[in-house]
């Protein structure tokens, strides 16, 4: 398999501001994904995840090294052929279900038939075809984070960002959105690229998990599952997915002290 | 919901009701002022005469024209200073201020270089609306969630197309309320300026009136802007509220 995506090198510092001084965030860092995996990224909070997606999404220029999506660099401008979905609520409150789902067609060059029937088949795939002309206002939290996930595959994106997409939905609507998330990525083929802060989240879904250190953000692990490619959420049951968790945890422990030691006194040793 | 409205028609029409008795009793002559429901009678004579047609047909074609110039003028100023941050920050303390200036003195200037016509009305109501549009707008655009502008530039849309797509139709309800203040505004500015020095106009016909001692025709006309000015705002209430209803926001 083809690197889909090359990092390399890749750092990021925000210049200081009124407030706050220069903040080195992430980095230095190499990265490769490949056509089609399933790629996690672990990491204690604020180690700079989100920049690290951005970055490759073209929403933010890395500071230093070069980004490369399908062989292009990216820089600065979002590349065609990526799709993102953020942790908030992106869906836009003025429009309906269908019409939030077409939103990134409107400029495409499809007929209308095709540009319907494409919504169509994405809001059956995202389970949301009987909610098409529902207002997001009258739909869950989950359900409108289905509407943002399939306006991002309705562009039929090769590659799908999304960071910490369930981080705002309980634990149980959160394994069923990762069952329906791998049923869409074995459908469209995809790779996906997802950030999440729950280890086990990571585990069940991932082909590889990407462990990051505490900010400046640095890839310390990169874990190989050895999924297969058909799977759910039963995979929990597996020995092997309590191991690979335990791996993460034992990686990430040590880092998510540093990050808490940060913002808490260190506790005294007896 | 239902209750409110009946107190609210009590309100008024207690009040109403004790204008009307302080008329009868004669507290206040005829002089001064007529019994409300001669007014309405009046009204309705008057607009059956056709007299003031002409007159309203200026007046509202003059607001609307102010209006329209302040509603496409304020959201388009409001987007390009919300792009530049700079602009931002050099205009903002003075739309602070704006309506601390009494724009209204610049009529007589306005009538020296333009003539006594209807542009420096028009002008007047342009400038006394257009400053309400680009603040609510402004104040809309800054509450559009960092997210929805992030997914529009990865969803590769054009600056023009973020505004016209996502950012104004997320400020909408915002926008809206400066529709609101511009409407009131806008005739506020047209009848003000027809009372201070006009060939016609219902501000105009209400200052002849007001001179000639003829509250049959004064208090109509001004019961007419009452209804008129109620009517419009009542009309983008409502579409206020299936818009926050349909945002889940009421």
């Amino acid at each position: 398999m083809t690197a889909q995506v090359e990092l390399r090198n890749v750092r990021k510092t925000f210049p200081p501001t009124r407030a706050t001084r220069s903040l080195h965030a992430l980095g230095p860092l190499d990265l490769e994904l490949r056509r089609g995996e399933f790629f996690a990224v672990v990491g204690p909070s604020g180690c700079g995840k989100s920049t690290l997606l951005e970055i490759i999404a073209g929403l933010t220029p890395a500071t230093e090294g070069t980004v490369a999506f399908e062989g292009r660099r990216v820089a600065g401008e979002a590349p065609d052929g990526i799709g993102v979905v953020f942790q908030e609520d992106a869906s836009l409150p003025w429009l309906n279900v269908t019409d939030n789902v077409a939103f990134g067609l409107r400029s495409s060059s499809l007929s209308r038939d095709e540009r319907n029937k494409r919504v169509r088949d994405v809001l059956r795939l995202v389970g949301l075809g009987d909610f098409a002309s529902s207002y997001p206002a009258q739909l869950s939290g989950g359900m409108r984070q289905r509407v943002c996930i399939a306006r991002t595959l309705v562009m039929q994106p090769r590659l799908i960002l999304l960071d910490e997409p369930f981080g705002a939905l309980d634990q149980q609507t959160r394994l069923l959105m990762g069952d329906e998330l791998l049923r869409m990525w074995r459908e469209t083929n995809a790779t996906i690229f997802l950030i999440t802060h729950a280890l086990d989240e990571a585990t069940m879904l991932a082909d590889r998990i990407g462990v990051m250190s505490a900010r400046p953000g640095r890839l310390i692990d990169v874990v190989d599952t050895h999924w297969q490619r058909d799977r759910d959420s039963r995979i929990v049951e597996n020995p092997e997915f309590g191991a690979i968790t335990a791996r993460l945890w034992k990686s990430l422990r040590e880092e998510s002290l540093k990050t808490i030691g940060r913002a808490i006194a260190p506790a005294r040793t007896p | 919901m239902k209750a409110v409205i009946v107190y609210r028609l009590v309100v008024v029409a207690a009040l109403v009701a004790i204008l009307e008795v302080l008329c009868a009793t004669g507290v206040i002559d005829k002089i001064t002022m007529q019994a409300p429901h001669l007014i309405v009678r009046d009204l309705y004579r008057l607009l059956l005469s056709g007299q003031m047609n002409a007159a309203i047909a200026k007046t509202l074609t003059n607001t609307l024209i102010a209006l329209a110039l302040a509603l496409v003028t304020g959201v388009a100023a409001g987007a390009l200073i919300h792009r530049w941050r700079g602009l931002r920050n050099t205009l903002d303390p003075l739309f602070a201020t704006y309506y601390a200036v009494p724009v209204f003195a610049f009529y007589p200037f306005f009538i020296v270089v333009f003539g006594l016509g209807d542009l420096p009305q028009i002008l007047i109501a342009f400038m006394l609306s257009v400053v309400a549009m680009i603040v609510n707008t402004l104040n809309g655009l800054d509450r559009v969630p960092a997210v929805l502008v992030k997914t529009a530039r990865s969803l590769r849309l054009s600056p023009v197309q973020t505004a016209l797509r996502l950012t104004l139709p997320s400020a909408a309800p915002y926008i809206l309320t400066g529709v609101k203040l511009a409407v009131a505004y806008a005739f506020i500015g047209i009848i003000g300026s027809e009372f201070i020095l006009s060939r016609g106009g219902v501000g105009y016909e209400i200052s002849f009136a007001y001179t000639n001692f003829d509250n049959a025709i004064m208090y109509p006309l001004i019961l007419l802007i009452l209804i008129a000015s109620i009517a419009i705002n009542s009309v983008l209430g409502r579409w206020e509220r299936t818009l926050l209803a349909r945002r889940g926001m009421r």
